[in-house]
């Protein structure tokens, strides 16, 4: 927890004044759930917040989670970390548990008070005590077998699943060459968890890698036999809020709130010293000392980010060409000017650059991580834009690298080609403003790019895009209904239904897959337009008109008589408020929170022209 | 090594903050003397005095505990 800030001295006066007002509440809440709480204040906050909020909030910024937490042993003590870890992420969290043990009994009846439940997450949270008893009577493949099945109940109640890994408990009986000796637990456990990856890709479920923070922090930091000999405790209750934020992290990628974007300060962040008083000789980095080696190690880690799909970006208090300077021609620099998509360098108020950095990125404020040496700017950062994550750290580059290895930002479930390509996709955009500034008009500019909009209906290929889009896309969502890969499959399968997903290329590269439609057809004709979503870095391109075409076609085939669409206002999506509007629906009623209905009759449907060529692919 | 005072002024903070209120601590105190006091602040009573003093309870420790007088003893013990 050492990414967080201390908690405050008022830390317990705070929770006992909380404001009457529920939002203000909330907040405050959540304020005091972004420290680096003690196991003892992590439960005083959970108090706190189960007595004012017995049952979720709606206004809270994300949905809530409904978590069911299946133990094969004491689990209970481990519910206050996992609703503060939630609370830190906005989501307000509903916990389940079965009596003592009874996780198979849960999931095979099913019980009838989890099937009520509805769990969305399933986390089969077995102690490896358990597990390990299987040692001398099966082998591993039999324990998967039999957690296979139980997954696959979990799924039957809609819910996704996070299977945890086992804490390397068992004590070895042979030595470093544990794994010759046939039935000891100890092998056993590694054997499982070695298999336990390939198993759960195969069958969906996701992993909760207990065995690798034993690995970083040791398995004291996790396991003390002393609780587990006095209360069947395999967490101990001192690393209890540390297993709620993995779980919260997870939970956080599942429901697409992952920061996407690390921006970073430059002088005594990225390197030792100043650049503008140092010079390019002064600054420490590099071969040539300790610190000069470290600083480089923390660019490798960026870099490492930016090839799995985290953007770069830069705010630093700097002349703008000074501060490119150690970009463009420092030897030992790691990252290079292609590696950042947003280069933000002026004697501005950081979070005032922060906003451009989001608007610029078209990313929302709480998908940035803000990386800085300096106590006094992550203070003011902290203050002005509560929603923006602020690791501590200092001018140590290995804390700096710990604090974001800690926090999980990132968190990701999934890798696609896009994010592996996303750094040369900004990298594109760039030469597409060189070619939008060079041409006089937007039909010019337009027609210069010669985009190709490529559709597909969903398949199996794709899966891994489209969950990710659908989960993590906030500002252009008609509706922000997040699917599951079971929600993806339960529309393919549906002869009434159909999902679209919309590849862009131009002349500069390929965009990936933008964008995702799903509609579905009734027996009156109407097409219920159920999910409408972009990527907002292809706005202003006319994939909009375009995609209506596809979908009024795509509507017809499947026997619709005319489109109905809904936009469901949410914290983020003010911007296609009038999506509909604009694109010749007429609306057909309002709903109390601002959101509305509209209809596209299609009998008199002209497709719109636009400079985008449409090909099935 | 923390005198027998000083124990209880250290346990008498933990008891604060574990029930949210004082709780005037005298030796003979045991769990059926506190309303709340169940295996799960028990466990958080445990938990804060291992870490306020820096030291690790055994099983044994553990089992012995009957009253507050008994952690006191522990503690003092173990502080040596």
């Amino acid at each position: 927890m050492r990414h967080l800030p201390p908690p405050p001295p008022e830390f317990r006066a705070r929770l006992a004044a909380l404001p009457e007002d529920p939002r203000a509440a909330w907040d405050a809440l959540t304020a005091l759930a972004t420290h680096a709480l003690s196991p003892l204040q992590t439960n005083a906050l959970d108090a706190a917040l189960t007595a004012r909020f017995p049952t979720p909030p709606a206004f809270a910024p994300a949905a809530p989670v409904r978590l069911a937490l299946l133990g094969s042993a004491t689990t209970e003590h481990l519910a206050p970390g996992l609703r503060v870890a939630a609370l830190r992420r906005g989501i307000p969290l509903a916990l389940w548990q079965p009596d003592y043990g009874q996780y198979q009994a849960a999931l095979e009846g099913p019980d009838p008070a989890l099937a009520e439940f509805a769990p969305q997450v399933v986390l089969l949270a077995l102690d490896a005590h358990h597990l390990a008893r299987e040692a001398a009577s099966g082998s591993v493949d039999v324990l998967l077998d039999r957690l296979a099945g139980l997954w696959a109940r979990a799924r039957a109640l809609g819910a996704v699943v996070i299977q945890q890994a086992a804490l390397p408990v068992a004590p070895p009986l042979l030595g470093a060459n544990e794994h010759r000796l046939a039935d000891s637990p100890a092998a056993f456990l590694a054997a499982f968890n070695a298999a336990l990856r390939a198993r759960a890709d195969a069958e969906g479920a996701h992993v909760l890698a207990l065995d690798a923070e034993a690995a970083q922090a040791g398995l004291g930091a996790w396991y003390n036999p002393t609780y587990w000999h006095l209360a069947k405790q395999e967490i101990a209750p001192a690393a209890a809020p540390a297993y709620g934020e993995l779980v919260g992290r997870l939970l956080g990628a599942i429901r697409g709130r992952s920061a996407k974007c690390l921006v970073l300060d430059l002088d005594n962040t990225l390197w030792g010293g100043v650049i503008g008083d140092d010079g390019m000789e002064g600054i420490v980095l590099g071969q040539g000392s300790a610190a000069g080696e470290a600083y480089v190690a923390l660019q490798r880690h960026a870099r490492g980010l930016a090839g799995r799909g985290v953007i770069l970006a830069v705010c630093s208090k700097n002349d703008e060409a000074v501060a490119r300077e150690p970009f463009a021609s420092h030897p030992d620099m790691v990252l290079r000017e292609a590696d950042i998509a947003c280069f933000v360098a002026n004697w501005g108020p950081k979070p005032d650059n922060l906003r451009r950095i989001a608007r610029e990125l078209n990313i929302g404020l709480d998908a940035l991580v803000f990386l800085d040496d300096n106590p006094m700017e992550r203070d003011l950062v902290r203050r002005e834009l509560p929603m923006v994550a602020v690791p501590e750290t200092s001018d140590d580059p290995e804390q700096s690298i710990a604090a974001l290895v800690g926090g999980g930002y990132f968190e990701s479930l999934s890798i696609t080609e896009e994010d592996r390509e996303r750094t040369a996709l900004y990298g594109a955009n760039r030469a597409r403003e060189a070619l939008r500034e060079q041409t006089t008009d937007l039909a010019g500019y337009l027609r210069g790019l010669e985009m190709r909009l490529i559709w597909r209906g969903f398949d199996a290929v794709g899966m891994a895009r489209i969950v990710q889009l659908i989960n993590k896309s906030n500002q252009f969502n008609l509706t922000t209904r997040r699917y599951t890969e079971e929600d993806v499959r339960a529309v393919m399968a549906d002869p009434a239904a159909f999902g679209v997903q919309l590849r862009l290329l131009d002349r500069f590269g390929d965009n990936g897959v933008i964008a995702i439609v799903i509609g579905r057809v009734d027996a009156e004709g109407d097409c219920d337009i159920d999910t409408w979503l972009m990527s907002c870095r292809v706005l202003g391109r006319q994939v909009e008109p375009t995609t209506l075409n596809l979908l009024a076609a795509r509507a017809a085939a499947l026997g619709a008589k005319r489109l109905v669409g809904r936009y469901v206002p949410t914290k983020k999506n003010g911007m296609v408020k009038d999506h509909y509007a604009k694109l010749g629906f007429a609306p057909v009623g309002e709903t109390p929170d601002g959101g509305s209905r509209s209809v596209l009759e299609l009998a008199g449907f002209q497709p719109a022209e636009t400079f985008i060529e449409v090909v099935e692919g | 090594m923390p005198t027998e005072t000083e124990i209880t002024a250290g346990l008498s903070e933990i008891f604060a903050e574990v029930f949210g209120r004082e709780i005037a601590l005298i030796p003979a105190l045991t769990a059926k003397d506190v309303p709340g006091w169940d295996s799960f602040k028990q466990i958080e009573i445990i938990m804060a005095t291992e870490e306020r003093w820096g030291m690790r309870f055994t099983t044994r420790d553990l089992d012995g505990l009957r009253c507050v007088g008994d952690l006191i003893a522990v503690v003092a013990a173990k502080g040596k």
